[in-house]
């Protein structure tokens, strides 16, 4: 921490006042051109119906996230899982390569209507399952992947020491493996925001941002539409911040 | 001449060797046609607490033996014995210690933690272990680094921390495979004098892998000239300088060690005269 001066302004200060200026310019051509709302809303309106809708943005938000909370842990757990299976077993691989690299040009949220007359258009259901489908590719690729780096000299190490493959698993694979899980988590939880949210484009019940932001433009409330946006854009970065803050807590490692 | 057949080894007749390999060969299984001979019916014998170097140009099937005796590998025909026991047993006993090329340290792990690794997963207990762990940073030289980790390290440090690891367990026997080949000069020299000061210490058999003639001379009891394809025992040079706690820096101005360099290379240069006066070609340092 001895740099702890500039750091902070170069990695705090600079960005603020770099996205203040934005702000200011933006809202200085809605004004200065005339442009109307429905094109583009000045920020400060979208500040204001923010601020004026807050409970019902905050609302909006526990919904979606809540979808894409149980889209990334089902999805990652299941990733996870199979990603191990397929590292200890050969044929399981084989088999799996072609099912999952077909699932990863899916368009997932093409799925959701489909999902919504399997699941019913009542429940959340589709929605989560849409996010852990967007959560698995990711997190079963990487962890893959990271379980299949272990240095061979580790591979002799333990070989030397004729340790159990339960013992050489947990000394070696995983915590060699644990950067990739944790990239393809970091991938998974924007991807998990976002495929929750856009499902909702396509039916199921009210209440998350994703319907809100749809109800709102189609009502001409172009402002209340954005702070939705802005709200959505928020809830990403708290989860992409969580994952962000989880990686670095367990991999404790300096530098 | 000092060339002594495998088993004329004085000390090997009276108490069980450290290693005895007996008439391996090891062929790799290639794509077409009879696969690759790495080693052809190959004897050695070493005995406790002699430190042995095997050395030759690629592919002469060192490495290999190494491999071999360490049982990370299976030989294709022939016998190979770790203190009277099959290799397998051996490794399963934990008899040797074993470092490679790489240091092959786990990253996520400090200095200590990497010593630390044999003992934790042979489960001894944290208080013994702490205690040993102390003993052989403090035996490296690295007590100010404990808490440092691989990648804060110079390739040398990294090194040492790898020659700590594989004498964790107190091993009598220590098998190395080119561990300072990826090291510069200056660096390589000091951890030669500091692996001599350690296995006087320890009292070790060392089955040393090198392609570093004075490194050969310098450290071992015996050289082990072997020949490629296929990998076979050309001779063996008794180097004759000595104790090992007697071994310093100015052993390498010694003319014995200077003999021994010039007999050794004429050897691995297929030179039949290798018994000749020393001296009459240059030598090489490296």
């Amino acid at each position: 921490m001895r740099d702890a001066q500039p750091r902070l302004l170069q990695t705090v200060l600079a960005p603020i006042l770099f996205g203040a200026a934005v702000i200011l310019l933006w809202q200085g051509l809605v004004t200065g051109f005339a442009i109307k709302a429905f094109i583009l809303p000045a920020p400060f309106s979208i500040g204001s119906e923010f601020a004026s809708n807050l409970q019902n943005v905050a609302d909006g938000m526990l919904v979606t996230g809540g979808n894409a909370l149980v889209g990334l842990l089902l999805g990652a757990f299941v990733g996870i899982l199979l990603a191990i299976v397929s590292s200890l077993v050969r044929v399981f691989d084989q088999m799996a390569v072609p099912v999952v690299g077909a699932l990863s040009v899916v368009p997932i949220v093409a799925l959701a209507p489909v999902l919504y007359t399997m699941f019913g258009a009542g429940a959340e259901t589709a929605r989560q399952l849409v996010a852990a489908l967007a959560v698995f590719v990711p997190v079963y690729f990487n962890t893959l992947k990271g379980l299949r780096q272990v240095s061979p000299v580790h591979r002799d190490l333990m070989r030397s020491y004729a340790v159990s493959s339960w013992q050489a698993t947990r000394a070696v694979t995983l915590p060699t493996a644990l950067p990739f899980v944790f990239t393809g988590l970091r991938i998974a939880s924007s991807l998990a925001v976002i495929s929750a949210l856009i499902a909702e484009y396509f039916g199921g019940p009210v209440g998350g941002l994703g319907k809100s932001i749809t109800s709102a433009a189609a009502s001409s409330n172009y402002g209340l539409a954005w702070a939705y946006v802005l709200g959505s854009i928020i809830l990403g970065l708290v989860f992409f911040c969580a994952a962000l803050g989880v990686e670095k807590l367990i991999s404790r490692r300096p530098g | 001449m000092s060339i002594t057949a495998p088993t004329n080894n004085p000390d090997a007749r009276t108490t069980t060797s450290a290693v005895t390999v007996d008439g391996v060969s090891r062929v790799f299984a290639a794509r077409k046609g009879d696969g690759v001979t790495a080693l052809d019916s190959v004897s050695l014998t070493v005995a406790p607490g002699e430190f042995v170097s095997l050395i030759g140009p690629s592919g002469c099937g060192k490495s290999t033996l190494l491999r071999l005796i360490a049982d990370l590998d299976m030989p294709t025909s022939g016998s190979i014995e770790v203190f009277g026991k099959p290799a397998r047993q051996a490794r399963i006993d934990q008899d040797y210690g074993i470092a490679f090329q790489q240091a092959g340290l786990l990253p996520w792990r400090t200095v200590a933690g990497n010593i630390e690794l044999p003992l934790e997963l042979h489960g001894l207990g944290k208080v013994a272990r702490r205690a040993r762990v102390a003993e052989l940073i403090e035996l490296v030289g690295l007590s100010d680094f404990a808490r440092h980790y691989p990648d804060q390290l110079s390739g040398g440090m990294q090194q040492r921390v790898a020659i700590a690891r594989s004498l964790a367990e107190s091993p009598s026997l220590l098998l190395m495979d080119e561990p300072f080949g990826a090291l510069d000069e200056m660096t390589r020299e000091r951890m030669q004098n500091e692996l001599v000061r350690i296995c006087a210490e320890t009292k070790a058999a060392v089955v040393f892998v090198t392609h570093s003639i004075p490194e050969a001379v310098f450290l071992s009891d015996r050289v082990v000239v072997m020949s490629p394809r296929p990998g076979r025992i050309r001779s063996i040079v008794d180097v004759g300088l000595g104790d090992m706690s007697n071994r310093g820096e100015d052993l390498r101005e010694d003319e014995n060690f200077f003999r021994g360099l010039s007999q050794v290379r004429d050897l691995l240069h297929g030179d039949e005269s290798a018994g000749r006066p020393p001296g009459a070609r240059g030598v090489e340092t490296r």
